[in-house]
């Protein structure tokens, strides 16, 4: 082994609100190392799927090993480990920071500091990285590096007085950043000898070589034939192939040591054997204690998907299974629906996280779906002492057998420029939120900390928020626990006809407000039929409010032109057509989008 | 000698003095250069097409358009000539009504004087059929239309005059700026002229016309406002007024409902039309011109420049036809054809028609739609028919959308 000289590798990763530029930097820096040509050099390297290139956001952490040439005249290995950007994915955040010896911030020299740059900085900092700053986008007409520098200092007490002012975009001041990846971030501790400790922080499935686990090694060592126990899922392997990370391939080697960052292979069939932030040991010679930070991840975020086509159900289920290879927190179960047939319910981190899978499943498995409106996962107290967790609301027990129910809350942080905090503060009261504080950044900035039920969340909250601050709000969440609330499930009857696809659980007070918005959504949704068509509300067998689709008077082809009869049988298909992609309940057919209507139903429209 | 077989003849004239604001027929203003090129394509394509369906006697010929009479008379008449000696159309015309041949040339008022007519009329056009849409001025204004109903009246005593014994008047409802008072009005003057047969058509906003851009959006928000009513069309539920009214006056003024669309004094129903919702065979000639002939649809191009190497290429292949689009019906195609056009008809479909057509009892292929429809009662039966209630008219487009397999 060349570069078995611990300080020589510097393990870092580039922290950032989303936008600022991680990925780009990114880019340039591996441009300057030289590892690739600028011929070969994809766009954004690092986030190599289509999805994750279109949205401009880092789904699954890639990782990738890069040699410098620096000033002093040493050669540096340098481990750039990426970091999933959303908060539905902030534990997979964490353990890549655990990986880490020392992070790059990167601040917009013209947006400055922003919720999310707060919490991965809070982040890093727990995990006794050492953190220093870059100003990004200094080349925009906008740009305020003199007020962003100040605003690092004041903020987050980092010094940032030599921070470099750089442009990944155009290549500016990318140099400095290297020589201060050399200066600032320290280089790997522990000891080669000692037994085997390596953090799992991310794998991905291989249909050849199975699970690829990328690990991060704390102590000891690893190479072919090392047998090897994982701590927290205890599952066992033998080592076939270890390596490290080249720009979007695999390049093996001898054998990995305390302080580098690489990936092992072991014939693993399953993700769910390798969960991120578990530790690696040996076999045959355990460390005593594992890593620190170990957690399952668990779903936060239920929802129904079924196939449009119910014929697709079996490929459906061999789409979720393939998905769920590379990605452990993916949870599906079957389940049935009087309006949708047969489907699954899945459980997803957040509602990012629901997207992107939803998107895969129609993009690369070509699948046509009816998502049902996601919900979060209710603790449901029976009056006999039992405890349920209720993902689906049609599974909910009758009243007379529900002693108490809680909800899961969020403490949120949403940083904001003072003259929004006003309209962000009333969308916080009306989405039931509890006031915690407002800390003033600097006279025109504050962040505002709330606790909010996470279903309140889940849906448009978001949207809601970037609406109205006209997009200068940004926003972090953190599962607090769960609370007991006063909740109620809301049925939809449509034709007298209650439709278990848009049940949904929503708080007692809020019930008859949802209630009328989601009569009023679906009236819009549902076409008009030769019948009329009650649309109503209930709660526990009371409706609650009631809409109308008026039936259809009338329909008629006009005159047949000169015996142009293709062209009015077109027409008549285009009706047919229509119908087919509806499903069916009773009499009724209801568009699929219809499923979803629970989304769009911001309180201010 | 060889028995002949009845067929319909469609004459396309792609011509008119000005596009209406909602028409999107194939059809537009053109020099005389050009008319007179196209008259001699049409009766080359005549003769051609005589020679590709040889045993063929035409029973009824319809010239529709753009406006037919926008060609000159002696234009008209030599196509109409070329028809008559090509598809052995009868001379005579002094053959009892049921036998006469039905020949319908369709004009708007004012592009014919009573010269013109006269000469039609002898040339052997025995059916008028003339755009009047509205007895409004203002509404004929609204659609673009280049005639008064004061240019109407004239255009209809001249066909009188001329010797017309059989005129149709076309109306259109659900105008815009249209009441239902208005349109009642437009119904009871028409009727008390008389005419023969009265065809009453609701607008339709057809995509790519000045009125899909003017009202398909304004059509979309009605409702929401309300107001402007002046500029936009009528609701749904005046629509459905002017509907029933159509069949009331009419029905009272001794005019009798014989397709969704068309009303006729009795023994006076349009057999051309008829031809279409019964399948019998019919050529298309001309521009963009449709056919059903053994059970095979096929239709000119809509394109002039195409329309003449169709022509070209028909020459070239020795008489063969030259139709990239000719469809082989199959007998699901031919089944459907049978419900969607034939329920068209009042009178509705034969069961044993069906049964003796398509050798199975239609009770197998539709037995589920028709009940569904029946106890909905959009569909009703009367000894060997089904028909179309009058609930069911209102909504065809729904129920005929059924029958498709």
């Amino acid at each position: 082994m060349e570069h078995t000289d611990l300080s020589r590798i510097r393990n870092f990763c580039i922290i950032a609100h989303i936008d600022h530029g991680k990925s780009t930097l990114a880019d340039r820096i591996i441009e300057k190392t030289g590892l690739l040509t600028s011929r070969e050099m994809q766009d954004q390297v690092l986030d190599n799927m289509d999805l994750e290139r279109e949205r401009g956001i880092t789904i699954k952490a890639q990782t990738v090993r890069l040699v410098y040439q620096a000033k002093d005249g040493n050669e540096y290995i340098f481990n750039l480990i990426d970091t999933p950007g959303h908060v539905d994915f902030n534990y997979e955040v964490s353990r890549a920071l655990a990986a880490c010896d020392g992070a790059i911030l990167v601040v917009d020299a013209a947006q400055g500091i922003e919720a999310q740059t707060l919490a991965n900085v809070y982040l890093a900092l727990d995990h006794d990285l050492d953190v220093f700053p870059v100003i990004n986008k200094i080349d925009l007409p906008s740009a305020d590096p003199e007020h962003v520098i100040e605003e690092i200092e004041d903020v987050i007490g980092l010094e940032a007085q030599d921070a470099p002012l750089i442009s990944a975009k155009n290549g500016i001041g990318i140099e400095e950043v290297l020589e201060q990846v050399v200066a600032r971030v320290p280089a790997p501790g522990g000891s080669a000898d000692a037994p085997l400790k390596a953090l799992i922080f991310d794998s991905v499935y291989d249909s050849y070589k199975g699970v690829i686990v990328f690990c991060r090694l704390r102590e000891g060592r690893v190479k072919k034939g090392t047998r090897i126990k994982m701590m927290a899922t205890g599952a066992t392997a033998e080592v076939v192939e270890v390596g490290y990370f080249g720009a979007g391939q695999f390049i093996p080697c001898e054998e990995l040591q305390a302080g580098m960052v690489g990936y092992l292979t072991a014939s693993i069939k399953n993700v769910k054997d390798t969960r991120v932030g578990d530790t690696v040991t040996d076999l045959d010679n355990p460390c005593e204690e594992p890593l620190p930070g170990y957690k399952k991840v668990n779903p936060m975020v239920y929802c129904g998907i079924y196939p449009a086509d119910t014929n697709k159900y079996p490929d459906l289920r061999d789409a979720l299974e393939k998905l769920q290879l590379n990605d452990a927190s993916l949870f599906y179960e079957p389940e049935t629906s009087l309006a949708l047939g047969f489907g699954f319910r899945c459980g997803f981190l957040g509602l990012l996280h629901l997207d992107i899978i939803q998107e895969r499943l129609e993009r690369e498995y070509n699948l046509d779906l009816v998502t049902t409106a996601p919900g979060v996962i209710y603790k449901v107290y029976k009056t006999g002492g039992e405890m349920i967790e209720l993902t689906n609301p049609s599974n909910l027990p009758d009243p007379s057998e529900i002693d108490y129910m809680e909800e899961p809350v969020v403490s949120a942080e949403i940083m904001v420029t003072t003259e929004f905090i006003g309209p962000i503060m009333q969308l916080c009261q009306e989405r039931r939120g509890r006031y915690i504080s407002t800390e003033y950044i600097e006279t025109t900035r504050a962040l505002l900390k709330y606790e909010l039920p996470l279903n309140e969340i889940i849906y448009d909250f978001f949207d809601a928020l970037k609406s109205r601050s006209r997009g200068y709000a940004s926003f972090d969440y953190d599962l607090k626990g769960y609370e007991t609330s006063k909740l109620v499930k809301l049925d939809i009857l449509i034709n007298k006809e209650e439709v278990d696809a848009l049940s949904f659980i929503v708080h007692a007070d809020s019930a008859y407000e949802r209630g009328r918005k989601m009569c009023e959504k679906l009236k819009e949704e549902i076409p008009r039929h030769l019948f009329e068509i009650p649309i109503q509300a209930a709660v526990g067998g009371k409706v609650i409010a009631r809409e109308t689709v008026k039936a259809m008077r009338k329909d008629v082809l006009a005159k047949c032109y000169g015996g142009d009869i293709t062209r009015k049988k077109k027409l008549l298909e285009k009706q047919k057509e229509g119908k087919k992609r509806m499903r069916q309940v009773g009499n009724v057919e209801i568009p699929q989008s219809a499923f979803m209507s629970v989304l769009k139903l911001d309180t201010r429209d | 000698m060889k028995k002949e077989k009845p067929v319909g003849l469609y004459v396309h004239v792609p011509f008119c003095v000005k596009k209406c604001a909602y028409c999107d027929f194939l059809s537009a203003p053109a020099s005389d250069a050009i008319k007179e090129r196209y008259v001699n394509l049409l009766c080359e394509e005549i003769e051609k097409k005589a020679e590709r369906y040889p045993g063929y006697r035409g029973r009824t010929v319809f010239f529709g358009g753009g406006t037919p009479t926008v060609l000159k008379a002696e234009q008209l008449e030599r196509i109409l000539y070329k028809l008559k000696e090509c598809f052995s159309i009868p001379e005579k015309e002094d053959l009892p009504a049921p036998q006469e041949p039905e020949i319908t040339l369709e004009c708007n008022p004012g592009t014919a004087d009573g010269a013109d007519l006269k000469k039609l009329r002898e040339a052997g056009f025995n059916r008028l059929s003339i755009g009047l849409q509205s007895m409004r001025n203002e509404e004929l204004k609204k659609l673009g239309r280049i005639h008064t109903r004061e240019d109407f009246l004239e255009t209809f005593y001249l066909a009188g005059e001329a010797g017309f014994r059989n005129i149709n008047v076309d109306l259109m409802s659900a105008l815009p700026g249209q009441s239902v008072e208005s349109y009642a009005g437009t119904l009871r003057e028409a009727a008390a002229l008389r005419p023969e047969h009265i065809s009453a058509y609701s607008l339709i906003i057809e995509e790519g016309t000045p009125f899909y851009e003017r009202y398909a959006k304004a059509d979309a928000e009605r409702g929401k406002n309300g107001s402007d009513t002046e500029h936009l069309l009528p609701t749904e539920e005046e629509e459905r007024q002017m509907y029933e009214l159509t069949e009331e006056i009419l029905g009272q003024s001794g005019y009798h409902r014989y397709e969704i669309s068309n009303y006729a004094l009795p023994g006076y129903e349009c057999r051309h039309n008829i031809t279409y919702w019964k399948r019998g065979d019919y050529l298309g000639l001309g521009l963009g011109a449709a056919s059903l002939m053994d059970n095979c649809r096929f239709s000119n191009s809509g394109d002039m420049e195409e329309y003449c190497a169709q022509l070209q290429g028909c020459k070239k292949e020795g008489g063969k036809d030259f139709h990239p689009d000719l469809q082989r019906l199959s007998i699901q195609e031919q089944m459907e054809e049978f419900m969607f056009l034939g329920l068209r008809l009042t009178r509705g479909i034969s069961r044993r028609e069906f049964q003796k057509y398509f050798n199975v009892p239609i009770g197998h292929v539709y037995g589920e739609v028709l009940k569904k429809m029946e106890e909905r009662k959009f569909l009703a039966e009367s000894e060997d028919r089904i028909f179309l209630t009058k609930r069911g008219i209102d909504v065809s487009n729904i129920i005929l959308a059924e029958f498709l397999l």
